[in-house]
C-alpha cells in the first residue's frame, strides 16, 4: 500500500454535553418512542369517545379538576429548578448542582404525592366501562413516567454525591432533559383526561 | 494528502502512527477482548457476538416454525384429514405466523444490522453495548416462553393478529392469548432497543469522512427500518397491553357491551402491522443493494433515487393500514384513499427494482450464489408485489380477502422479498463473519430447490383462493375440489424443507472445514471488507477514513486512517457529527457485564407473572430496579485518570 | 461512458413513468367498480338478516308482523333479479359472510351491524363459507345460497312461515316427547311446540334443508343420528352437548326430526 497518513484522535475530548454525546441521542430515542406511545394513547381515547354516545357515560362525572390542575401547576413550576439544575451541571458547578438537585428531588416527592391523591379523585374505575379504562390507561402510563423519573433523579442524586465526576454531570443534564419531557407530555394528557369529558 | 478528507483542523495529521501496530493491537486486545469462558460469553457486549446470536437464534426459530408449516401442509393434503384436530391446527398456524414474524423475520434483520452496521460505518461497537445485550436476552427468553407454553399445550390460537373479541376474555379463556400478548410486548421491547442502537450508531459513530451522502445503501436501509420500528412498535405494544388488561384486570377497551370497540384493535394492530411487513422487507433491500453492487462490479445505479425510495417507502407505509380492513365497516371515500396509497407504494419499490436492473445491465455480472438469490428475489417479489397491488383494490380484495390468495401474496413478498435476500446475505457475509467460504455447488442446489419448492408450494394457493378456499381452515370437504392443488403445495413444502436442510448442512460443513476466506473474498466496496475475517473484537486496528461514496473502490481509499483510539484499558470509540462525520469527541463504551442478562431475566419473569396476577408488576419491579441499578452503578473504585473535563470542546471548524 | 449512463437514466425514468400510468389506470377502474358494487340498488329490496354464531348462521326474513318472520339457519333463499339487502351482525366473535359467486366479503361485527346489497343475477345453488377466523370450527361454518325465481322464493317463504308439521306417526309422536323432554329445547326452536331456545339453529323446518351442522354433513338419517349422539366428534368444540339417548328413543327422535319438513 502506498504512503499512509493518520488522523490523531488521542487529543479529542472524552466528554461533551448535548448532541455530541451518545447518551443524549439514546435519551432522545426513548423520548420519541414514549412520545409515540402517548400519541397512540390519545388517539385511542379520541377513537373510543367517537364511538360512544356520551363521554363520560351517563352516571359518571368527569374527574375532579382540583388535584389534576394542582399537579399540572406543580409540574410546570418544576421546569424552572429543573432547567437551573441543567445549567448548573453544564457549567460543572458542583455546589449549585447539589443545591438544585435537592430542589428537584423535593418536586419529585411533591408531584408523586399529589398524583396519589389525584388517582383517588377520578370518579370512575378502570373496570367500569371503556371510558374508565381509557382514563386509567392515560393516568397509569403517565404515573409510570413520573415514578421512573423520580427514582432516576433520586439515584442520580446519590451517585453524584458519591462521585461528582464529569460523567455524573452529563447524567444530571440528561436526566433534566427527560424531566422536561415528562412534564411537557403531561399537558396534552391533562387536556384529554380533564377537559375532553367536559367538552361537549 | 487527499483534498477531500474532510478532517477538522482540530485533529492533527501525522505521517506515522504514534505507536507501532503491534503495540496498538496488544492494547486493543486487552481492552476489547473477552475471556473465552462461559461467564465471558454470557457477559459479552460485543455487537458481533450479539448480532450473531440474534441471527442464529432467529434461524432456529425459522426452522421450528417451518416444521409447523410442514405439519399444516400435511394436514391440508387431504380433505377431512385427521392428522391435526382444530385445536392443534389453530395453535400451529398462530404459532407459525407469530414465530415467523416476531421471532424470525424482525430479529434476523436486526441481527444483521447489529452485526454489520458498526463494521460498515467503521466503528468498534454499537452505541449502547449493554442495552444491546439486554435486547437480545429479552428476545430469546420471550421466544423460549412462547415455545415452552406450546410444549405445555397452551400456545396462543387466535391467529398472528389475535382479533378481538375472539382473543378477548370471553371467547379465549385460559392463558393462551396472554402468552401471545406478553410475547408481543417483549419482542417489541427488544426490537425498539435494537432500533435505537442502530440509529445512534449510524448517526454518531460513522468513520470520519462518511458524510450522509456517502453512507452505503445497506446502512440507509437499516436506518429506515429502525425509524419505522420506533414509530410503529409503540402502537402494538399499547394494544397488546390493552388486550392483556382486558383479560386480566377487567378493562373494557374492546368490550362492545361497555363502550369498547372491536375495530379499535384492528386499527391499532394494523397501524403497526402494515409497517411491520416493510420493517422486514426494507433491510432485505439493503442486502440486495450490497450484493448487486459487488457482483455487478459497479456502484448501484441511482444512489439518490435509491435513498429517496427507501425513505419514501418508510413514510408511505404508515398510510396503508386500512387495506387489511376493507371488509369491515369503513366509509368508502376512506377506502379509496387507502387503495391509492397502497398503489403509490409500488412506485418506490419499482424504482429500486429498475435501478438494480440498470446496475446489472451496465455492469459485468458474476453469477455467484448471492446474485442467484437476488435474481430469485426479483422474480418472486415482483409477482408478490403485483398480487399486492391487486389486493389494494377494494372490489378485488373483497373477493380474495382472508382466502388462500392472501396467503399466497404474503408468502411471495415475505419469502421472495425477505427470505431470498436473507439467504443471499448469508452466502455473502458468511465468509466475513466466520472466516470461511461456503460451498458454491451446495449453494446452487439449495437455491434451485428453494426456488422450485417455493413456487410449487405457493403458486397453487393463488388459484385455491380464487376457488374460494378461506385461510385458517383446518380442513375442507371433498366436494370443494381443492384437493389436487393442496397436494401440490404440500409436495412443494417438502422440497423447501430439503433446501433448508441442505443450507444448514452447507453452513455447518463450511464452519468446520470450509476454505479460508481472507479479508475480502469478493473484492467488495464497503468497509467491513477492510478488516480481517472474522473481524477482531475491536473491528479495526485503525479506523478507516472515508474519502468517497465508493468506499474501498475509491481511488484514495486506504491511505488515511485514525490513530490514537487505543488508550490502555479503555473501550474508546470515535463520535462524529451527524451530517459530515467530522470527529467530535472520543467516547468510552462500557465493557462486558452480566447485569443486562439479570435485567432481562427479571423483565421476562415479570411479564410472565403478569399473565397470572397484576401484582407481579409490583414484585417484578424490584429485581428489575436492582438489575438496572447494578448496570448503571458508577465504578467508584476505579477512579479514572486522564479524563479530560467535559464542556464545550473547540467547535470543529468547517471542512478544509 | 456518459452515453450509456444517460440511456440508463432515461430507461429507469420511463419505467417509473409507465408504472405510474398503469397504477393510475388501475386505480380509476378500481374506484369505479367499487362505487358500482356499493351503490344501493334501486327498487324495493328484500330484507334478510344474517347473524353469525360460533359456528353457524342464523337467517331471518323479517315480516310485516313479528309472527310473519321466517327464521331458518345456514341456508339462504334469494330472489333472482331482485335487489336484496342483507343485514349482517354477530352474536359473539367476528365472522365474515362470503359467497364467492354472489359478492365479495362483508364482516359480521359484534356491536356494529353492516349492510350488504346485491342483486342475484344467476339462478342456482351456491356455497359460501365464513371467511374470518372465528375459533375452533371456523372451517365448518359453511352456508348454502339458493337463488330462484321470485314465485319459487315466495312459495318457499310461505312454507317456512308455517308452524312445524305435527308428528305424523306414533313413532314420531314418541320422538316429539323425547325432543321436548330433552335439553335440546334449551337452544333450539320448533315453532308450534314448547321448544323456544334461541341460541341454536331453528329446527322448525329442519328436514327441508340440504345439510346439517352449517354445511358440514348432508342431511341424511345416518348423519343426523351421528350428530345427535356425538356432535363433538363430528365438529369438535361446537356448542351442542352430547345427548345420551337409548336406541329406541333415538329412532323415535330421528323419525320426528325427519318429519319437520
Ligand atoms: C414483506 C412483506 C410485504 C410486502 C413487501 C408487501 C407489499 C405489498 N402488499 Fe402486502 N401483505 C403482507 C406482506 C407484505 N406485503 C402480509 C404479511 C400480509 C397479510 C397479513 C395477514 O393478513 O396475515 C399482506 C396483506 C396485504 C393486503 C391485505 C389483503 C387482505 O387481507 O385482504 C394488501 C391489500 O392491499 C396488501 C397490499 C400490498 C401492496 C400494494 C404491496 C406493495 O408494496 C407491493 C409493491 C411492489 C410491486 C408492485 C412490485 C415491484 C414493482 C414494479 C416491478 C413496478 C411495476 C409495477 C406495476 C406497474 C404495478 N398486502
Ligand atoms: C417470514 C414469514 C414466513 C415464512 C418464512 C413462512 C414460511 C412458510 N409458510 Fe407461512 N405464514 C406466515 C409467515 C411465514 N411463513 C404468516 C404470518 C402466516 C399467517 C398466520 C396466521 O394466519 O395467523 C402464515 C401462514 C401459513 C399458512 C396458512 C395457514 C392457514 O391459513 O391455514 C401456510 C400453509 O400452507 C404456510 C406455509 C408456509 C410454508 C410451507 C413455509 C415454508 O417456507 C417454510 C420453510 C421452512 C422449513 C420447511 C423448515 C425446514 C426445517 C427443517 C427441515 C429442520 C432442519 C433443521 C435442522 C437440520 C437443524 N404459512
Ligand atoms: Cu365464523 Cu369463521
Ligand atoms: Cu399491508
Amino acid at each position: 500500500m502506498s504512503a499512509r497518513t493518520w488522523l490523531d484522535a488521542s487529543k479529542l475530548p472524552s466528554h461533551a454535553f448535548g448532541s455530541r454525546n451518545l447518551m443524549w441521542w439514546g435519551s432522545v430515542g426513548f423520548v420519541v418512542i414514549e412520545g409515540a406511545m402517548f400519541a397512540m394513547l390519545i388517539a385511542t381515547t379520541l377513537y373510543l369517545r367517537g364511538a360512544t354516545a356520551s363521554w363520560p357515560p351517563p352516571g359518571f362525572a368527569p374527574p375532579s379538576l382540583l388535584w389534576g390542575t394542582l399537579n399540572t401547576g406543580v409540574l410546570l413550576v418544576s421546569l424552572w429548578p429543573n432547567n437551573r439544575l441543567r445549567k448548573a451541571a453544564e457549567a460543572l458547578d458542583e455546589k449549585a448542582t447539589r443545591r438544585w438537585m435537592w430542589i428537584d428531588d423535593s418536586f419529585a416527592v411533591a408531584f408523586l404525592a399529589v398524583r396519589a391523591v389525584e388517582l383517588t379523585a377520578l370518579g370512575v374505575r378502570w373496570d367500569a366501562n371503556a371510558y374508565g379504562s381509557a382514563v386509567w390507561a392515560v393516568m397509569g402510563f403517565h404515573t409510570l413516567h413520573l415514578l421512573t423519573d423520580a427514582i432516576e433523579t433520586f439515584v442520580i442524586t446519590w451517585f453524584f454525591h458519591l462521585d461528582p465526576s464529569p460523567k455524573r454531570y452529563i447524567e444530571v443534564s440528561e436526566d433534566c432533559l427527560y424531566w422536561n419531557f415528562v412534564v411537557l407530555s403531561w399537558l396534552p394528557l391533562y387536556a384529554v383526561v380533564y377537559w375532553l369529558p367536559r367538552w361537549t | 494528502m487527499t483534498a477531500d478528507a474532510r478532517r477538522p483542523p482540530a485533529v492533527e495529521v501525522l505521517d506515522a502512527p504514534p505507536s507501532p501496530d503491534d503495540e496498538v493491537r496488544r492494547r486493543l486486545e486487552e481492552s476489547w477482548g473477552r475471556p473465552r469462558t462461559f461467564g465471558g460469553w454470557l457477559a459479552s457486549t460485543s455487537h458481533a457476538d450479539i448480532g450473531r446470536r440474534y441471527i442464529v437464534t432467529a434461524i432456529v426459530f425459522f426452522a421450528l416454525a417451518g416444521l409447523l408449516a410442514i405439519a399444516m401442509r400435511l394436514q391440508l393434503a387431504r380433505p377431512e384429514n385427521g392428522l391435526l384436530g382444530p385445536d392443534a391446527y389453530n395453535q400451529i398456524f398462530t404459532l407459525h405466523g407469530t414465530t415467523m414474524m416476531f421471532l424470525f423475520a424482525v430479529p434476523v434483520m436486526n441481527g444483521f444490522a447489529l452485526a454489520l452496521v458498526p463494521l460498515l460505518v467503521g466503528t468498534r461497537n454499537v452505541a449502547f453495548p449493554r442495552l444491546n445485550a439486554f435486547g437480545y436476552w429479552v428476545y430469546v427468553l420471550a421466544g423460549a416462553l412462547l415455545w415452552g407454553c406450546y410444549l405445555l399445550g397452551m400456545a396462543p390460537d387466535a391467529g398472528w393478529f389475535s382479533y378481538v373479541p375472539l382473543a378477548g376474555p370471553e371467547f379465549s379463556p385460559g392463558k393462551r392469548v396472554d402468552v401471545w400478548a406478553q410475547l408481543i410486548s417483549l419482542t417489541e421491547i427488544s426490537a425498539l432497543v435494537a432500533a435505537v442502537e442502530i440509529i445512534v450508531t449510524v448517526f454518531k459513530m460513522r468513520a470520519p469522512g462518511m458524510s450522509l451522502d456517502r453512507v452505503p445503501l445497506f446502512v440507509w436501509s437499516m436506518l429506515v427500518m429502525s425509524f419505522m420500528i420506533v414509530f410503529a412498535m409503540p402502537a402494538v405494544m399499547l394494544s397488546s397491553v390493552f388486550l392483556a388488561m382486558d383479560r386480566l384486570v377487567g378493562t373494557h377497551f374492546f368490550n362492545v357491551a361497555e363502550g369498547g370497540d372491536v375495530l379499535l384493535w384492528q386499527h391499532l394492530f394494523w397501524f403497526f402491522g402494515h409497517p411491520e411487513v416493510y420493517i422486514i422487507f426494507i433491510p432485505a433491500l439493503g442486502f440486495v443493494s450490497s450484493i448487486v453492487a459487488v457482483f455487478a462490479r459497479r456502484q448501484v445505479f441511482g444512489y439518490p433515487a435509491m435513498v429517496l425510495s427507501l425513505v419514501a417507502t418508510g413514510f408511505i407505509s404508515f398510510g396503508l393500514w386500512v387495506h387489511h380492513m376493507f371488509a369491515t365497516d369503513l366509509p368508502q371515500l376512506g377506502e379509496s384513499f387507502f387503495t391509492a396509497a397502497s398503489m403509490l407504494i409500488a412506485i418506490p419499490s419499482g424504482v429500486q427494482i429498475f435501478c438494480w436492473i440498470a446496475t446489472l445491465w451496465g455492469g459485468r455480472p458474476v453469477l455467484r450464489v448471492p446474485l442467484l438469490y437476488v435474481l430469485g428475489f426479483v422474480t418472486i417479489f415482483v409477482a408478490g408485489g403485483m398480487t399486492g397491488v391487486m389486493l389494494a383494490s377494494v372490489p378485488l380484495d373483497l373477493q380474495v380477502h382472508d382466502s388462500a390468495f392472501v396467503t399466497a401474496h404474503f408468502h411471495y413478498v415475505l419469502i421472495g422479498g425477505a427470505v431470498f435476500p436473507l439467504f443471499g446475505a448469508i452466502a455473502f457475509w458468511f465468509p466475513k463473519m466466520t472466516g470461511r467460504l461456503l460451498s458454491e455447488s451446495l449453494g446452487r442446489w439449495t437455491f434451485g430447490l428453494l426456488f422450485v419448492g417455493f413456487n410449487l408450494t405457493f403458486f397453487p394457493l393463488h388459484q385455491l383462493g380464487l376457488d374460494g378456499m378461506p385461510r385458517r381452515i383446518y380442513t375442507y370437504l371433498p366436494d370443494t375440489g381443492w384437493t389436487g392443488l393442496n397436494q401440490l403445495a404440500t409436495v412443494g413444502s417438502w422440497v423447501i424443507g430439503v433446501a433448508v436442510v441442505l443450507f444448514v448442512v452447507n453452513a455447518v460443513r463450511s464452519l468446520v472445514r470450509g476454505p479460508f476466506a481472507g479479508a475480502d473474498p469478493w473484492r467488495a466496496d464497503t468497509l467491513e471488507w477492510a478488516t480481517d475475517s472474522p473481524p477482531p473484537a475491536f473491528n479495526f486496528l485503525h479506523l478507516p477514513v472515508v474519502v468517497a461514496r465508493e468506499g474501498l473502490w475509491a481511488p484514495g481509499a486506504g491511505r488515511l486512517w485514525v490513530a490514537g483510539l487505543d488508550a490502555p484499558g479503555k473501550r474508546e470509540v470515535l463520535v462524529t457529527n451527524l451530517l459530515d462525520a467530522e470527529p467530535e469527541i472520543k467516547s468510552e463504551l462500557p465493557g462486558s457485564s452480566l447485569w443486562p442478562l439479570a435485567a432481562a431475566v427479571s423483565t421476562v419473569a415479570t411479564f410472565a407473572g403478569a399473565m397470572f396476577t397484576p401484582w407481579a408488576v409490583l414484585w417484578g419491579s424490584l429485581p428489575i430496579f436492582l438489575a438496572l441499578f447494578g448496570w448503571g452503578k458508577p465504578e467508584l473504585e476505579k477512579k479514572r485518570r486522564g479524563e479530560t473535563a467535559p464542556g464545550p470542546a473547540a467547535e470543529p471548524e468547517a471542512a478544509g | 461512458a456518459p452515453g450509456a449512463e444517460r440511456r440508463r437514466v432515461v430507461a429507469v425514468a420511463a419505467a417509473a413513468g409507465v408504472t405510474l400510468l398503469v397504477l393510475v389506470g388501475f386505480l380509476l377502474a378500481s374506484v369505479a367498480t367499487g362505487d358500482r358494487l356499493a351503490a344501493p340498488p334501486s327498487g324495493e329490496p328484500l330484507r334478510v338478516q344474517v347473524t353469525g354464531w360460533q359456528w353457524w348462521w342464523d337467517v331471518r326474513y323479517p315480516g310485516a308482523m313479528a309472527a310473519d318472520e321466517v327464521r331458518t339457519a345456514n341456508e339462504l333463499h334469494l330472489p333472482l333479479g331482485r335487489p336484496v339487502r342483507i343485514e349482517l351482525s354477530s352474536a359473539d366473535v367476528i365472522h365474515s359472510f362470503w359467497v364467492p359467486r354472489l359478492h365479495g366479503k362483508r364482516d359480521l361485527l359484534p356491536g356494529r351491524p353492516l349492510l350488504l346489497h346485491l342483486t342475484p343475477s344467476v339462478a342456482g345453488v351456491f356455497d359460501g363459507q365464513c371467511a374470518e377466523m372465528c375459533g375452533l370450527q371456523h372451517a365448518h361454518m359453511r352456508l348454502r345460497v339458493v337463488v330462484e325465481p321470485e314465485e319459487e322464493l315466495e312459495a318457499w317463504l310461505a312454507a317456512q312461515r308455517r308452524a312445524a308439521a305435527p308428528p305424523a306417526s306414533p313413532l314420531a309422536r314418541r320422538g316429539q316427547r323425547v325432543f321436548l323432554s330433552s335439553p335440546c329445547v334449551l337452544c333450539h326452536t320448533v315453532r308450534g311446540t314448547a321448544a323456544g331456545g334461541r341460541t341454536g339453529p331453528d329446527l322448525t323446518h329442519l328436514a327441508s334443508r340440504s345439510t346439517i351442522a352449517a354445511g358440514t354433513l348432508p342431511n341424511t338419517r345416518g348423519h343426523l343420528a351421528g350428530w345427535v349422539i356425538d356432535s363433538q366428534s363430528v365438529k369438535p368444540g361446537n356448542a351442542m352437548p352430547p345427548i345420551g339417548l337409548a336406541g329406541p328413543e333415538l329412532q323415535a327422535l330421528l323419525a320426528y326430526l325427519e318429519g319437520l319438513e
